[in-house]
């Protein structure tokens, strides 16, 4: 039987967006008309290209006449980066520590709830900062402390999936032809599960764009003379009022990326289940 | 030849709370004994609850026995999970009722019913593949069919799958769970009629667990009858049904439709079968039986050996 694609507008426009984005952070090197840290200090705080700047700085630039444009391709190139990254480890983290709970059961079960609980409970933010202090900052550790965000999250769905695909049938059914757990894990559990585990994933993600922004705005994450997001945004808000655009330019590509991510998975959530049709 | 042989298997449950208070227990299936011939049929019948399904569990050692020993061609089943016993299943295999439940919706029919020879690294891809083909035609279903997914299909053609699924490590041992109670009647016809072909082809030794006497009689060479987790009357089909000696097996006799008469010949039983967990004393049936004496209410019979193939439990049949 073939399938109809079908797409409609809004998820249309979701993954041109991020196709957008995904190459604007590949590209950017060769994009960025301006080195990120060169200044320009006649032209500092110019508005962007038709709102009265120049063609020179098509974003306008920043208080230190820094190109908004340069800088926000390399902005999205790290957020992106820690994003994805972050959410990747999140995900298979808690996948397969969900999926160990589910199927040990008894002490290691109770453990690892514990661990979720008590991960639960602690405000994120506040165990980063504490990383951060205690570790210094790179970047490898940053992406893996981003990480951690999320992952009891995703180990509890894990472990419900695990648990009420296993009291269903086919679980139940594969094990009794003679299969390996692991089989009946990676082959059946995984698989029916992952629709749900994916749309966790694109919550995850721009949660995870927002946090780093978070951080980075409170000088904890991403480094000058490195910039993301989030830096872009902290060093923004001062001058919110008489250069806005140094704020707009990140904060609506944190929106629209956001939005993007959600609507992509909603879509591919109804694809990857072939009851749906 | 004895396929299958349970002797005296039981399989408790704890039940209730276990923190504070005694902890009690449930007990599913008590002393059941019963074999399966290669190449024939043994149906177990009874109520809902009466530990038919745990039985057949038992048999598959899906479920450990607490007491007792389950025979599988001569040797004792190895514990759940284990590599040998994960080897066994290629010999012995279940056929479910939630036949929806039963197949994962993500393969397609073809990669279902070569999930097992996988599973046990039976032959290689293309052998595999002819090995589809034939066990679809063996269940009655076409090349066509092996593209689609467990929800494109009919009631009557899951089940089919899941016997081909069932069959396709060549087993010698089928233990089918209620195979057709999810189907209308003509597609029940059609599976229970395959079943007997299958088997006369194959020489497969089945245990049939249904609460339908019509079809348990129909496929069965011979019939265990439980109640309450006990069997109270086992022997030849055709014996159970024309000449029940239990009370309890003469009532689910009765409750069968003939042809002239239809209902005239129905006994129905007063009551609901008891709890397991408040166990009547003495004989298990005697709150629901007509012609119960006090000896049923105090002593539980013992399962009386009337033939070679013929054993009841009742204190009416022992010492009328």
């Amino acid at each position: 039987m073939q399938k109809k694609l079908q797409i409609d507008l809004s998820t249309l426009l979701a993954s041109l967006w991020l196709c957008l984005m995904l190459l604007t952070a590949v590209t950017a090197p060769l994009i960025a008309p301006h080195d990120i840290t060169a200044m320009d200090l006649r032209h500092r705080l110019s508005p962007p290209f038709g709102f009265g700047g120049t063609v020179v700085h098509l974003f306008g630039s920043d208080d230190l006449g820094r190109d908004v444009a340069s800088r926000l391709y390399y902005s999205i190139r790290t957020s992106l980066l820690i994003a994805f990254g972050a959410t990747v480890i999140s995900v298979l983290v808690g996948t397969a520590i969900g999926f160990i709970a589910a199927y040990f059961k008894g002490i290691v079960e109770h453990f690892l709830l514990l661990l979720i609980d008590v991960q639960a409970s602690l405000p994120f933010l506040i165990v980063a900062l504490a990383m951060l202090a205690f570790f210094g900052n790179s970047l490898p550790l940053f992406v893996a402390l981003m990480g951690l965000y999320g992952w009891e999250r995703n180990a509890r769905l894990a472990r419900g999936l695990a648990l009420a695909a296993g009291s269903q049938g086919y679980a139940g059914a594969t094990r009794q032809l003679g299969a390996h757990p692991l089989r009946i894990y990676l082959r059946h559990i995984l698989p029916n599960s992952a629709a749900t585990l994916l749309v966790a994933a694109t919550v995850t993600f721009p949660e995870i764009i927002l946090v780093e922004s978070g951080l980075s705005f409170l000088g904890l994450g991403v480094q000058p003379p490195m910039t993301s997001l989030g830096v872009m945004v902290g060093t923004g808000r001062e001058y919110i009022t008489r250069a806005p655009w140094m704020l707009l330019a990140p904060s609506i590509v944190i929106v629209l990326t956001a939005v993007a991510v959600s609507v992509l998975g909603d879509y591919l959530r109804d694809k990857l289940d072939p009851t749906l049709t | 030849m004895t396929l299958l042989q349970l002797e005296k298997v039981s399989r408790r449950y704890p039940i209730g709370n276990t923190v504070f208070g005694s902890r009690k227990s449930l007990t599913a299936v008590d002393q059941v004994s019963l074999e399966v011939k290669k190449g024939q049929t043994t149906g177990v019948v009874g109520e809902s609850g009466c530990g038919k399904s745990t039985t057949g569990r038992l048999a598959l050692g899906l479920e450990q026995a607490d007491s007792g020993h389950v025979l599988f061609e001569g040797k004792e089943l190895a514990a759940s999970g284990t590599r040998e016993w994960r080897l066994r299943r290629q010999r012995m295999q279940l056929v479910y009722q939630d036949t929806l439940a039963a197949l994962d919706r993500r393969m397609t029919v073809g990669d279902l019913i070569a999930e097992p020879l996988v599973i046990h690294e039976i032959g290689d891809r293309p052998s595999r593949r002819q090995r589809v083909l034939d066990l679809l035609q063996a269940v009655g279903l076409g090349e066509h069919h092996r593209a689609l997914y467990p929800h494109q299909l009919s009631g009557g053609q899951r089940q089919r799958v899941v016997l081909a699924r069932a069959l396709a490590p060549s087993p010698s041992l089928l233990v089918c769970d209620e195979p057709v109670s999810a189907l209308d009647v003509s597609v029940q016809a059609q599976i229970v009629n395959l079943l007997v072909d299958l088997q006369q082809d194959l020489g497969l030794g089945i245990l049939f667990i249904s609460h339908d006497l019509r079809v348990v009689r129909h496929v069965s060479d011979r019939i265990v009858v439980m109640y309450l987790g006990q069997v109270v009357e086992d022997g030849r089909a055709d014996a159970v049904i024309d000449q029940p000696l239990h009370p309890y097996t003469q009532a689910l006799v009765s409750a069968m439709p003939r042809l002239p008469g239809g209902f005239d010949h129905y006994l129905p039983l007063p009551g609901e079968p008891p709890s397991p967990t408040e166990r009547p004393s003495g004989c298990p049936f005697h709150p629901r039986c007509d012609r119960a004496k006090d000896i049923c209410r105090q002593t539980p019979p013992e399962l009386l050996t009337l033939g070679p193939e013929r054993r009841v439990a009742c204190h009416l049949v022992s010492n009328p």
